[in-house]
């Protein structure tokens, strides 16, 4: 007989998202969503515009979570979250977080306007950013947030994504709003870490959240996770925290990065690329690695 | 929760049932996601170490704790094998479900 072992678990138990909610198998953004609401707990409610998270919750009269949820307009996840902050303190709620939870099409595209808006009234809200790179809900068409060498089904092999993928968090960063970060689900202690201090935080917070994608990316569903930490690790999304668009700090400080092909090779969206275009690929990445660090003071 | 977690699904006879603000009246615990399964994860419990991560990855919240144990619940798993590839002492089989 074994010793009398306890389970390690390393994050909150209790869970706010059910089962039978109607993700496909390995789906980055619902790990995503569970990982927050651990984070905010009960008392929180959500603004969700299209995404695939508006299908994924259920249909009416169903929704797999345990807290409130608003569907709005694919343009106003912001918007709708301010409202509903101010609405709920006149009526002297000051408690409930109020959450804009978008994909990035509704974030990079068709939400920033709304998003910048919010941002720069410093509106008392959270704004959650699940990112799986293109407008996975609708058929896998290309988004601003789609990065470049990879196939969609609007940017087909011939003509794969030729343009590099938005900074968005740059575009936050130059709003100066108290806190943003960038988070993982490979790194889900990481990330519960983060929603915990973007709920203690007041005014506009900002968290980016990587979630893979396998209908999307052509990639085995058992890999999400993986493709989640290989992003950290190869220094492609990297993860740090910001305040009032300064003070850069790396949370997972990745000393010797993994080569961007451990990545790529994984996904049958960039099965296409040639050695050239990985080469020009590992080149951004590295730029871009370098850009932080300096940005974070080594 | 207090919410209704029920198992049912919630039938609206007519347009008189409906709510005058179209509102989720219960979970999605009738939708048994099970039956979309190719392959089924067994966990061998002599091997496993209790480190919780296959409960941590599951996006299907299918995993419980039971006696200090992970348990499967096959009524929602949807068999993608996230929690056999991140197990650290690979305890946990994919096994083709029959038919
Ligand atoms: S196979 Fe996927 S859905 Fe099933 S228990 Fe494992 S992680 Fe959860
Ligand atoms: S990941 Fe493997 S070793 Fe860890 S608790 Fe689950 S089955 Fe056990």
């Amino acid at each position: 007989m074994k010793k009398e072992k306890t389970m390690k678990l390393t994050l909150p138990v209790e869970e706010y998202m059910g089962p039978g909610h109607l993700a496909c198998q390995g789906c980055g953004a619902t790990l995503a969503m569970r990982y927050v609401l651990k984070g905010l707990g009960p008392k929180t409610a959500l603004c969700i515009p299209a995404c695939c998270w508006a299908v994924i919750d259920g249909p009416f009269p169903y929704s797999c979570l345990e807290v409130s949820i608003f569907h709005c307009a694919f343009e106003t996840a912001a918007s709708s979250a301010s409202g509903l902050k101010a609405g709920l303190e006149m009526v002297g709620d000051k408690e409930t977080t109020v959450v804009g939870w978008a994909g990035d099409g509704g974030t990079f595209d068709i939400g920033l306007q709304a998003l910048s808006g919010a941002a720069e009234r410093n509106e008392d809200i959270l704004y959650v950013c699940y990112d799986n790179e293109a407008y996975m809900n609708t058929g896998i068409q290309r988004s601003s947030a789609t990065p470049y060498g990879a196939w969609t089904t609007t940017t087909p092999v011939k003509h794969f994504k030729n343009r590099p993928k938005k900074d968005i968090n740059a575009i936050m960063a130059a709003h100066r709003i108290p806190y943003q970060a960038t988070a993982s689900i490979g790194y889900p202690e990481d990330l519960v870490k983060k929603v915990k201090k973007a709920k203690e935080t007041k005014g506009t917070r900002f968290l980016h959240i990587y979630s893979p994608c396998p209908a999307g990316w052509k990639s085995r569903p058992e890999d999400t996770v993986k493709l989640g930490r290989l992003a950290v690790q190869t220094g492609l999304f990297p993860l740090f925290e910001m305040e009032y668009g300064e003070n850069c700090k790396l949370s997972i400080k990745v000393k010797e990065r993994k080569p961007l092909a451990d990545y790529v090779k994984l996904q049958g969206r960039f099965r296409h690329l040639s050695a050239e275009e990985l080469k020009l690929m590992q080149e951004e990445v590295d730029a871009r690695w370098a850009r932080i660090v300096a940005q974070c003071g080594g | 929760m207090s919410k209704k977690k029920t198992l049912e699904k919630i039938v609206l006879a007519t347009e008189r049932d409906f709510p005058i603000m179209p509102m989720s009246l219960g979970t999605m615990h009738h939708n048994r996601t099970g039956a979309w399964r190719n392959i089924r994860p067994v966990i061998d419990k002599e091997k496993c170490i209790q480190c919780g991560i296959c409960w941590k990855f599951c996006p299907d919240v299918a995993i419980y704790v039971e006696n200090e144990y992970p348990v499967v619940d096959y009524v929602y798993c949807k068999g993608c094998g996230i929690c056999a590839e991140e197990c650290p002492v690979k305890c946990i089989a994919m096994v083709e479900e029959e038919k």
